[in-house]
Formats: C-alpha cells, sequence, structure tokens
C-alpha cells in the first residue's frame, strides 16, 4: 500500500468521518453516511479515481435498511487501477433516496437506474431515472428486496391436472 | 415526422439549381428494433433531425433473465449455468469469474495446473468470441463474407472446447477449487493445428475485411471516442483499448496463469470503429501466442484442489479420474455453505472487464450477487457514441462497440 493511499486513508477518517477499513494490498472498504457521500466521491476523484464499476444495492429487511455500495477504480493510474474501494452507504425503508453520484462520475449511470428499478432506491440528482430492463407494466414490490418471493416449481410437484 | 418550411438559403439554393423538387428537411423519431439485424433485441429509439442523430434511447431488457435474483434461491453449485448464460459465446469467463469470486469466500487454493487449464479454455473462448465479434460486424455493414468466415473460423475453436470440456457453448468448466476435465494430447494437436490455420487467415481478414476500402470508410472516423471520454463514461475491454487506455486485468491484476504467460496487449490511439475492430484482431494473435505457450509450458499435477479431491468416493475416483482423467464431484458437494463475508472478482472476459460481487450470509445460497458485464456497461458508452453521428452510422458504431444485447440484460 503506498504512501499517496495510506494519506487518502486518514484524510478521510478524520475530515469525513468516515470509517475505513483495508482489506488486502487491492480492497479498500469505506463506510460513510449519505449526507457526505458526494463529498468523499469527489475527494476520490481528485486522487486519481475515475470511474464506477457497479453500483449495488443489498437490502436488509429485519434493519428495514438498504445499503448501496459503489465500487470506484481507475484507468488513467495503473497503481491505483490494482484498487477497488467500495464505498458503502445506507438508507432506511421510509426515506429510500441518496445524492447520485452522475454529477461525480458519469460511469454511474446504468449502475444507478438498475439500482433505482430493483430495488427503489432514488438516487436525486439522475438525469434519467426510469425503468431499465423490467417492463413498463411492471407491479408490483421491487424485485430485487427479499419480499419479492419467486415463485418456485420443485420437480416432484403433485398438481391437480386442470379440468 | 414533421416538416419545417424551408429558409432563406435553401430556397435561394434551390432556385439556383433550378430544381422545381420541394425539398423538405425532416426531424422526427425512429424505432430501430426490438428484432432487427442492426439492434439485437433490443429497441433502439432514435431522435433524428435530417440524417444526424440528437439522441437515442435504449430500450434493452428484451431477454432480461433476472439472474441476480434467481442467485438468491439456488445453491452455489447450481448457479454456475446460470451465470453462463448471458453470454452464450464467452461462458468459460462468465463461469470464471463467478468461480473466483466464490473460492475467495471459501478460501480454497488451486493447484498450477488447473490455474493453467483455466487460461486455455479463457483464451480459445476469447478468439471464438472475437471472431463471433468480427463475424456481427461485417454483417452489420454489408460485408456477408465477413459474417460466414467469422462463423467458419469460430467453429473451430468451438471444436476446441467441445473436445475439450464436452459441451459446445454453455462449458461449465470451471468448478471450486479447479477445472473439470484435463487436457490430452489429442486436443493439444488439434489446438496447434488450428493455431496454424488462424494464422494464414488472420491475414487473408486483414485483406478482404480491413483493407477494404468501403469497409475502412465506414469504420474511420466513426464513432470517435477520445481517451477522457472512454474512462469518463466507463468502457471497458477492446472499446477501452482503442481508445488509448493502456488496462487489462489480466496484467493489472492477474488471476489464472496469466502472470507466468508473456503477452502484450494491443492499444490504439484512434478511438474510432477500424480501431475496435484491429484491437480484436490482434487479440487474436496474442490469445494464440498465450495457447502455444501452455500447450508448451503446462505442469503435470492434479486438477483439483486437494481438500475436494480427498471427498471423492475412491469407487468414482478409480472409474473417472483414473480412466477418463475427469472430476465427479459427490452430490453432498452441491450444497456446501461458504462463511460470512463478501468477495469481489474480475476477470478480462471477451469483450472486457467482468466484475462478481458476492456476499454470503453463511446460508448455502448466496445473499446477494451482482454481475456486471462488458455490455451492460457499453449500454452507456453506445448511447453516447451515437449523439450527433449520422443515421447510416448507428450499425457500424453498434457493430464495432460488439455489443451483445442478453449480456447486458443478464
Amino acid at each position: 500500500m503506498s504512501e499517496v493511499i495510506k494519506n487518502a486513508i486518514n484524510e478521510l477518517q478524520s475530515k469525513f468521518k468516515c470509517q475505513v477499513r483495508v482489506e488486502s494490498e487491492r480492497r479498500i472498504n469505506i463506510v460513510v453516511d449519505k449526507s457526505f457521500i458526494i463529498d468523499v466521491a469527489k475527494y476520490l476523484k481528485s486522487l486519481g479515481f475515475d470511474h464506477v464499476k457497479s453500483v449495488t444495492g443489498i437490502d436488509y429487511p429485519e434493519q428495514e435498511r438498504l445499503e448501496v455500495v459503489y465500487h470506484i477504480s481507475s484507468y488513467s493510474n495503473l497503481d491505483l487501477a490494482k484498487i477497488i474501494i467500495a464505498l458503502r452507504t445506507s438508507v432506511s425503508y421510509k426515506d429510500p433516496s441518496l445524492p447520485s453520484l452522475y454529477p461525480v462520475f458519469e460511469s454511474a449511470w446504468t449502475g444507478e437506474r438498475e439500482t433505482y428499478e430493483m430495488l427503489g432506491i432514488r438516487f436525486e440528482g439522475h438525469p434519467d431515472l426510469r425503468r431499465l430492463f423490467l417492463d413498463e407494466d411492471f407491479e408490483g414490490v421491487y424485485p430485487l428486496r427479499k419480499s419479492f418471493k419467486i415463485k418456485l416449481e420443485g420437480i416432484f410437484v403433485d398438481k391437480p391436472a386442470t379440468k | 415526422m414533421t416538416s419545417q418550411p424551408l429558409n432563406e438559403t435553401q430556397k435561394e439554393l434551390l432556385a439556383a439549381t433550378g430544381m422545381t423538387v420541394e425539398f423538405i428537411p425532416v426531424q422526427g423519431e425512429l424505432n430501430v428494433g426490438p428484432q432487427h439485424p442492426g439492434s439485437g433485441h433490443m429497441r433502439i429509439y432514435v431522435k433524428l433531425n435530417g440524417d444526424i442523430i440528437e439522441d437515442v434511447d435504449l430500450d434493452v431488457g428484451y431477454v432480461h433473465r433476472a439472474v441476480e435474483k434467481l442467485s438468491e434461491n439456488r445453491n452455489y453449485m447450481h448457479l454456475i449455468p446460470l451465470v453462463e448464460r448471458p453470454a452464450i459465446l464467452d461462458s468459460i469467463h462468465m463461469n470464471l469469474g463467478y468461480i473466483i469470486a466464490v473460492e475467495k469466500i471459501l478460501g480454497v487454493d488451486v493447484p498450477e495446473r488447473a490455474q493453467y487449464l483455466r487460461s486455455f479454455a479463457a483464451e480459445v473462448n476469447r478468439i471464438a468470441s472475437h471472431l463471433y465479434g468480427l463475424g456481427i460486424l461485417a454483417i452489420f455493414l454489408g460485408h456477408s463474407t465477413g459474417f460466414m468466415w467469422g462463423f467458419g473460423d469460430r467453429e473451430i475453436w468451438v471444436t476446441i472446447l467441445e473436445a475439450l470440456t464436452g459441451a459446445r457453448v454453455t462449458n461449465s468448466y470451471v468448478i471450486p477449487g479447479g477445472v473439470r476435465r484435463d487436457l490430452t494430447q489429442e486436443i493439444k494437436d488439434m489446438t496447434l493445428k488450428a493455431i496454424v490455420y488462424q494464422r494464414k487467415r488472420l491475414e487473408d481478414w486483414k485483406k478482404i475485411f480491413f483493407y477494404n476500402p468501403s469497409v475502412r470508410a465506414r469504420l474511420e472516423n466513426v464513432g470517435v471516442m477520445s481517451k477522457e471520454n472512454a474512462i469518463k463514461w466507463g468502457a471497458v475491454g477492446p472499446n477501452l483499448r482503442a481508445s488509448g487506455v493502456y488496462y487489462d486485468v489480466r496484467k493489472v491484476e492477474p488471476y489464472a496463469a496469466y502472470d507466468k504467460l508473456d503477452f502484450e496487449i494491443p492499444v490504439y490511439k484512434e478511438g474510432d470503429g477500424l480501431a475496435r475492430g484491429l484491437v480484436r484482431l490482434e487479440e487474436i494473435e496474442q490469445s494464440m501466442r498465450i495457447l502455444e505457450q501452455i500447450i508448451k509450458n503446462i505442469p503435470e499435477g492434479n486438477i483439483l484442489s486437494d481438500r475436494f479431491f480427498k471427498q471423492i468416493p475412491p469407487t468414482r475416483l478409480k472409474k473417472y479420474w483414473e480412466t477418463y482423467r475427469r472430476i465427479v464431484l459427490p452430490g453432498y458437494y452441491a450444497s456446501f455453505r461458504p462463511p460470512k463475508g463478501e468477495a469481489i472478482s474480475r476477470v478480462e472476459a471477451g469483450r472486457g472487464e467482468l466484475v462478481y460481487y458476492v456476499v454470503s450470509d453463511g446460508s448455502p445460497k448466496p445473499y446477494r450477487l451482482r454481475m456486471i458485464t462488458p455490455s451492460y456497461r457499453a449500454i452507456y458508452v453506445f448511447k453516447q457514441l451515437c449523439k450527433g453521428a449520422r443515421y447510416a452510422d448507428l450499425v457500424s458504431i453498434y457493430g464495432s462497440l460488439d455489443y451483445f444485447p442478453p449480456e447486458a440484460d443478464r
């Protein structure tokens, strides 16, 4: 882990009150409150982390919260390209919205749009927050929430013959 | 379509030519697809001004199979055939990326021979995938010969994969801790023969396709993506490297046996359709170099981690491993419980970087599986590249990006 990254981690902890966990040489985990997420993203971009690889939403129904994970890495700097940063934040069921990272990283466009339709998390400031994959007339809860159950058919189903 | 009245300049021009036909510039919208040779399984909603594209709206999702949701209902092993479906012609890479993530959670080591075999299968698959992409690009430009050549050449590599894995397209070859089958002398000979043929063929490819003036006219300076834009939009794979960014997961974060192999990454500066095609053509050559090295240097040894190998009952070991050199795992393998935790893995698939993010809660099923395929990340690139292009160039941009709709939809 280079000096640049070590300094950055100290800065993140002191300035933005992030919980930073270094998992290995190539993986860093940052947990941040959603009100600071834009500032942290801007800071990371100024270091050279220039694109978002994926936007993931994870549902935790017992705690009534949704976690959003941005995986951020670099193309322009080959040393930073070895590192993937997981930038995490949480939103509650009552207010599932957080500021969009689109103004900072344009590559978050697709991921945020998909996370919106699959989990119902609103990204404030995203220019085109519409459905991406699902039908226009899809009804019911958001499909990637745990409350959405898939109807499963076992191999040995005793179904009465249709009359 | 709405027509606009002519302005003064246009009226003057018409009067000067002495033409009597009224020339009306047209603005409007056009639907391309969902089933169309130039759109795949996707509707492209094009806003036109004359024949200049002002904006496109990509309506993806016609082949959405909900892999991420289904993964919450399947055991880890049962997911292998599911995750490799999205890119049916690049299934080894889809399989490999997922297994690397699962192995990280399980903490399994992989023997060296298996690592080489993974690289071998992946490179054969990369060649097949690139030939498919070039063939599709050719047919989009109306170049039927290129299409038939691409698919004909691809057949040879698919046959090698078939001999190695037992399946033509959805191979399910990589399993946690190793691979399913071993390499034989026949497959080695087959591959060496195929390399000789393909080398000769690549020269012909250049002559008939890339040096062809009409193809060049359709590809050169079309859909130009600058280096800054490629980084900003998050392009991947050959599209990124054609714009001058040196980034390849095989070099940045070597997996399988890539840190022991010698190969180069072709990078172009132009960032247009032709550069994207040429990057893929040169990657085929590099893949063949890797294959030759693997055939020469592959170490002897087991192809499955000892931890799992010891669990196979002796009768089964005798029947399959000692006669056909094939791994058949016991049934209870299917419902293993990895410890709590999460893992992210990335591999360089045929079309670019493929990211898997797996969260495990200690049950036999993943809590959340996130799959970011290369074509998924090309959606935004495609949308941005079309802006300002001519309508006739829509298909050449599409083809040169090597976009594969089922892979984007997952």
